[in-house]
């Protein structure tokens, strides 16, 4: 009686966590379905009809795209800049123990840990004290700015798992650091680094809080879309465009998955 | 001095971390072909030496030559060293081929060049054809001739080896050491071998050097090692050995200074007999004997201290051997075979 | 250049220090300065003429959050991340636990997907959808009519405060959907603890004569509790600041994100603004407090 317990989920356990694991992911689905419907003003389900018109109203607004542009420029450039901060951060803290380690790493958590506003009313003071203005600019600092962090836990994590006499071998062999850096520690670190760069750029594509707070006229896509919920009758069209946001993101995320994924199984 | 060339001479060498002396004003010299093994036990100093020598460590103070050079400061990749590894560090993503290449590949040399001279360590370290093959593809006993491979190729001054026969087990790291020393002779590169097993330094070495918190208790030949131990720390770390001190010295040499006598000196004799000139005699009781196939041990008690007794089985019935104990003895040994012993 | 390579090779605090120069400083300027930036701002003071802001020191804005009408705002915001945090443990628990002591190699790779995929996908989207799965003409009204419990819907609809006009439009809604987007957060740290219990602990207990509950309530749940706590630091934290789902949920104004947003937009009030935004700081910096002793840190 007791090993049975043991070694084997009871049904109940079982159903629970199937029900919670369902209700994580359903609602994306239902966006998928809302995209299709017939209805303009409302939310009625089920959907009364299925029919692909919307995508094509979305395609004609030149709102959308240019909201789609901003945001994957501004993607691109803070996963950059997060690109190279994190990988540096990460190189200095993998292996050292020094004194104040800990409240360094800290400190790279502390822009996704604190809630958005308080990264967002900062960056917006500081703007002000600094009289300068809200541009495409101060959108990428802010974004970089929690965004190194992704890339910082992945290369790291990467970095410790390596073994580091292999680092000393390549050296022993004649090699240069900036060599060693090529022909070691890179291959080492490349899917770790992909990874994290997906990860930092599908946050940057998706955030709204402190985005709200940096840009001036500017509208990202999430602005964009917040912009819409106002207006009821568009609301197929945001649906739409809200299956455009989740299948951009997606891409990324899955591949960021596998990429961490098989190094852990060699 | 003896003329002879020196590959490596440390001189007042030190490391330090904070308050810990790993390595506490060391002066060696290494001479050039030979095969010298740095032995002692873990947190010795052995391993932080030979870092030191790679140029992974900067020393706190103190100076390290290579072959007449000053290289304190000199980082790894300028120094004419290579490494053998514990852990062989073979690079995961490369073959086998492209591992042993590395050292040539970062000189540029070409790479017709380079294939020739990696077919020829291949077959050095009797891997053939492996050329092709991914590391995670090996076996131990592989990977580390890979890693003895790598580190050959680039005809180094001097090879340092870190522990590189730990992970193997017994029958293959005797065979490794046969194949290691080989080796050596047939390249007449100087090798640098740490390890914490004293049998595989006396199997391989030329000369020894025992560590023992951070400093240096004795260097010499296997055979300087055994019969002539300076310090407690070695005479006990070197084989087995008994050592003497105290009210018992005093009684068996007339001085309570501390000394060693090996247990295979010692012959283990009926309670009466008459002890030769220029031996010792010293009476004692059997508290326990073990079989252990080529040899007997005996442990004697005499007054307080117990002695240890080795002899070749060869006359020695077993069943014999059980009754012996709590029989009284004599154990009769040769002046000569004591060892006095200063403390490091 | 080969000697300066050469000499920080032979000096790693030197390379040490160079490596973090640059991140170090992003993050100084951009971000502790910011900070600064905004707390020193908490304390400027709003010449009601002008509307202007102008660098006298006052205590008034933090006065003015003691305001009933403000303060009630606080105490919303307090009382909604504390029922969401408790929420959030009891549905993640079953999840995380199952993953972490039942699930085979394979299933516990498919269910971190499961639980990852939510996390990084469109926060905006998925409380979007939530406005579309609790309109009174959308999913769930239509499930409970299937099930014949709109009657139940329509007494918790009408239940004061936390009932509205819709669940799409209420705190009870609201609560649904915070609930929903910070799970995964709190699944993962939960797993993360459980994950370290090792078996022979449950096999020792048995052993001992305990049953299966005695054994959940004495050796395992207590060893998960570090990873509750740690998940509960994100829960409450992300909830204090949050406007976006008061406002797609319900009507904006009333919650401490929502407060900071109006002011430093349209008003021009940033003191207060600030003044609000200091609040989750100093929340949350008791919070991280109290939670390290509790062991939480261990758990991340």
């Amino acid at each position: 009686m007791r090993s049975k317990d043991m070694h084997r989920a009871g049904l109940g356990l079982k159903a629970t966590a199937t029900a919670v694991l369902i209700f994580l992911n359903f609602p994306i689905f239902v966006i998928g379905l809302y995209a299709f419907t017939t209805e303009e003003a409302s939310f009625s389900f089920p959907p009364p009809g299925l029919t692909t018109r919307w995508f094509g109203v979305l395609m004609g607004r030149s709102d959308f795209w240019e909201a789609l542009g901003l945001s994957l420029q501004v993607a691109l450039a803070a996963t950059g800049v997060a690109i190279i901060l994190g990988t540096l951060i990460a190189a200095a803290l993998y292996r050292s123990n020094f004194f104040g380690k800990e409240a360094i790493s800290l400190f790279v958590i502390l822009p996704i840990a604190l809630p958005g506003i308080v990264t967002g009313i900062a960056l917006r003071s500081a703007i002000g004290v600094l009289d300068l203005n809200l541009s495409t600019w101060t959108i990428v600092i802010g974004h970089a700015t929690f965004c190194m962090v992704t890339v910082y836990n992945n290369v790291v994590a990467r970095l410790r798992r390596m073994q580091h006499t292999q680092v000393e071998a390549s050296m022993d062999l004649g090699a240069t650091p900036f060599q060693t850096f090529r022909y070691v520690v890179f291959p080492n670190i490349a899917t770790a680094l992909l990874a994290g760069a997906f990860l930092a750029f599908a946050l940057s594509f998706d955030e709204i809080i402190v985005t709200t707070f940096t840009s001036g006229q500017q509208e990202t896509l999430p602005i964009w879309i917040f912009s819409q919920l106002t207006r009821p009758r568009d609301r197929p069209v945001t649906n739409v465009a809200a299956v455009f946001v989740i299948a951009i993101t997606l891409i990324p995320i899955l591949l960021a998955y596998r990429f961490t994924r098989d190094v852990s199984e060699t | 001095m003896n003329g002879r060339p020196v590959a490596v001479r440390l001189t007042q060498l030190s490391r330090h971390f904070g308050e810990v002396k790993a390595l506490n004003s060391i002066d060696l010299d290494v001479y050039d072909g030979e095969f010298f093994s740095m032995l002692g036990p873990s947190g010795s100093g052995k391993t932080t030496c030979l870092r030191l020598i790679a140029g992974f460590e900067q020393p706190t103070s103190g100076s390290i030559e290579l072959n007449g050079q000053q290289v304190a400061g000199v980082p790894p990749y300028e120094r004419d060293i290579n490494t053998v590894f514990q852990d062989y560090a073979l690079f995961p993503h490369m073959t086998v081929a492209d591992n042993i290449a590395y050292g040539l590949m970062v000189k540029r040399m070409p790479k017709a060049q380079r294939i020739t001279r990696v077919d020829e360590m291949l077959a050095m370290v009797r891997l053939p054809g492996f050329g092709g093959r991914k590391p995670s593809q090996l076996s131990g006993g592989q990977r580390q001739r890979v890693a003895l491979a790598r580190a050959l190729i680039n005809h180094p001054k001097v090879l340092l080896l870190d522990e590189p026969l730990g992970a193997l087990d017994l029958k293959l790291r005797q065979e490794m050491q046969v194949e290691l020393k080989t080796i050596q002779r047939e390249v007449g590169i100087t090798f640098i071998f740490v390890t914490h097993d004293q049998e595989e330094a006396m199997t391989m070495s030329d000369r020894i050097a025992v560590f023992n918190h951070g400093k240096i208790e004795q260097v010499g030949t296997p055979y300087e090692m055994y019969e002539n131990p300076q310090t407690r720390f070695v005479a006990q770390f070197i084989g087995t050995t008994n050592v003497l001190e105290g009210p018992i010295a005093q009684q068996i040499v007339g001085s309570p200074a501390p000394f060693a006598v090996r247990p295979e000196r010692i012959a283990l004799c009926p309670p009466d007999t008459a002890i030769p000139p220029d031996n010792i005699g010293v009476r004692g009781m059997i508290t326990d004997v073990t079989y252990l196939g080529m040899t007997i041990r005996w442990i004697i008690d005499i007054a307080g201290t117990l002695v240890t007794v080795i002899e070749p089985s060869a006359q020695l019935h077993a069943n014999a051997l059980d009754e012996r104990r709590g029989q009284p003895c004599m154990l009769v040994w040769q002046k000569a075979h004591n060892r006095a012993l200063k403390e490091a | 250049m080969r000697r300066a390579m050469n000499y920080l090779y032979t000096h790693p605090n030197a390379t040490l220090a160079l490596l973090l120069l640059i991140p170090m400083a992003w993050l100084v300027i951009f971000y502790l300065g910011s900070l600064s930036a905004m707390v020193v701002q908490s304390f400027y003071t709003l010449d009601d003429f002008t509307g202007r802001v102008l660098p006298i020191f006052s205590t008034f804005s933090y006065q003015e959050l003691f305001s009933p009408g403000n303060f009630d705002i606080v105490v919303r915001t307090l009382g909604m991340a504390t029922v969401v945090t408790l929420a959030s443990a009891v549905i993640a628990f079953p999840l995380a636990y199952f993953m972490a002591r039942f699930a085979s190699k394979r299933t516990k790779g498919l269910l971190f997907l499961g639980v990852m995929l939510p996390l990084w996908s469109s926060y905006l989207v998925r409380v979007y959808a939530w406005k579309l799965i609790l309109a009174n003409e959308g999913m769930i009204a239509w499930g409970a009519a299937q099930l014949g419990l709109t009657g139940v819907l329509e007494w918790i609809l009408s239940l004061p405060v936390i009932g509205g006009a819709s669940l799409s439009f209420s705190y009870f809604g609201m609560f649904l959907v915070f609930v929903y987007i910070w799970l995964p957060y709190m699944i993962l740290p939960i797993n993360a603890a459980l994950e370290r219990v090792p078996k022979s602990l449950t096999e020792a207990s048995a052993d001992l004569g305990g049953r299966p509950s005695y054994t959940f309530r004495k050796v395992i749940l207590p060893l998960a509790f570090p990873g509750i706590v740690a998940g509960s630091i994100f829960t409450f934290s992300l909830t204090l600041g949050d406007y976006i789902i008061p406002s797609i949920i319900g009507d904006s104004a009333r919650f401490i994100g929502s407060a900071v947003l109006l002011y430093q937009g349209t008003a021009g009030n940033l003191p207060l603004a600030a003044a609000f935004t200091v609040v989750p700081i100093v929340i949350m910096g008791a919070y991280l407090l109290l939670a390290r002793r509790l062991g939480a840190f261990d758990a991340l």
